[in-house]
């Protein structure tokens, strides 16, 4: 058992879960039928990507849970996503936010965790990075499209990455484990990542005719468990089966 | 040392045949290539798959109903999902690409066409129906992963469109 592997194969994995049951959310609920449609074939890539990181992660800690457990039986504190991705789908700005400020960050990791030593973590990362370049490339769209667009849009543009921004510096934090992952040539230096994601970020923004915040005051806290209130309600969605009718199947 | 060769028993290969994506019935899991390996190793056939998008949900369909002709032929067999290599759509073969065209989704066309196509709205994709290119994106995501949604201007007609996975 390794229980620093468990715990990094976590750190990227609830990331996902997390994301993919926000965008879920929006399933029969999206602004038009084709980001609809979009954001749920994302939060789909998001699942399956997270099904490959949860049976890998059963399978190092070894002690009987399944990926189901692992899914649906944690308390909040134990989930160890960041804070970014747990935000709610305030307006359709916040939730192509959200995902932009995401998939900027998860295509630069998911580049390096090519290279891992681990070979399942290898795999997993050269399977989803051609899924995430896709969403990459739907989010930046949008982005522009809103940025650059009406007034209205524009401005909600705007408004959102500047709520957001505050969750942004928090994807390049280190735990414990990440650090000893990263010595033993498992895991990726996040920090490494940061210089190059505001670089891809803010010119991205720039195209969009949208201005990069100047905030330097972050939020932190998802990767050690303590959350915003909005991961308990989203929580009690996603494991409300599980609870209600315990080890029920399909 | 991973391998992006096949390896399929050629005994084996007209049964698997027979098995299909559930998403495309028209198109075999041979012509999609996700079937990276099928040998026969003491009496039991050994079958590899691999997905093609990681949530695809016709994964566990497909691992049961090669289990089950192979069944049908007398065979007892495991079926094992792989991710490395990961799929991609040159996997698919010109006999899959017709059968796709045929079925009404246009196949996929190589990583630089796709990109001009699907972000600077480049007409390249042929229409399905009426074969002209005066084609449009409607949207990057369609009624699966692994599609787009594509409009034709000649003939109005909507059609799928399998994006290019390298
Ligand atoms: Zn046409």
């Amino acid at each position: 058992m390794n229980n620093n592997l468990y715990k990094y194969i976590l750190g990227i994995a609830d990331n996902s879960l997390i994301l993919g049951q926000r965008l879920g959310e929006l399933c029969g609920h999206g602004p038009s039928l084709e980001t609809d449609i979009a954001c749920t074939n994302i939060s789909l890539d998001l699942f399956g990507q997270v099904r490959s990181y949860y049976q890998y992660a059963a399978k190092v800690i070894g002690d009987g849970r399944t990926e189901d457990d692992i899914a649906m039986l944690r308390k909040e504190r134990e989930y160890v996503n960041v804070l970014l991705v747990e935000q709610p789908n305030t307006d359709f700005a916040y939730t192509i936010g959200r995902q932009f400020l995401f998939d900027v960050y998860h295509y630069l990791l998911l580049n390096k965790l090519q290279n891992s030593h681990d070979l399942t973590l290898s795999a997993i990362a050269k399977k989803s990075i051609k899924e995430v370049s896709y969403h990459q490339r739907f989010s930046t769209d949008w982005v522009k499209r809103l940025g650059d667009g009406t007034e209205v849009s524009h401005q909600k543009m705007q408004e959102a990455i500047d709520g957001l921004w505050t969750y942004t510096d928090e994807l390049f934090h280190q735990t414990e484990a990440d650090k000893i992952m990263v010595s033993e040539g498992v895991g990726v230096d996040v920090t490494s990542l940061k210089e190059q994601y505001y670089a891809i970020v803010s010119k991205i923004l720039e195209d969009a005719t949208l201005k990069t915040p100047e905030s330097k005051w972050f939020q932190k806290g998802g990767k050690q468990g303590i959350h915003t209130e909005h991961l308990g309600y989203l929580l009690s969605d996603l494991q409300y089966m599980q609870r209600a009718y315990p080890n029920m199947e399909w | 040392m991973v391998s992006t060769e096949q390896h399929i028993n050629q005994l084996l290969f007209p049964i698997l045949e027979q098995v299909s994506d559930p998403e495309i019935p028209v198109l075999s899991i041979m012509e999609m290539g996700v079937v990276r390996s099928a040998i026969i190793e003491n009496d039991i056939v050994k079958v590899q798959i691999t997905p093609t998008y990681s949530g695809c949900p016709a994964m566990d369909v497909i691992g049961d109903d090669i289990k089950k002709v192979l069944s049908e032929n007398g065979y007892n067999s495991e079926v094992e999902l792989i991710l490395a290599p990961a799929w991609t759509t040159d996997w698919i073969t010109p006999k899959g690409r017709k059968a796709l065209e045929e079925y009404g989704i246009a196949a996929p066309l190589d990583a630089e066409a796709d990109k001009s196509v699907l972000l600077d709205g480049k007409r390249l994709v042929k229409c399905t129906n009426c074969n002209s290119k005066n084609t449009r994106l409607i949207s990057q995501f369609g009624s699966t992963a692994c599609k787009a949604q594509f409009q034709c201007d000649d003939c109005q007609e909507p059609f799928d469109y399998f994006k290019c996975l390298k």
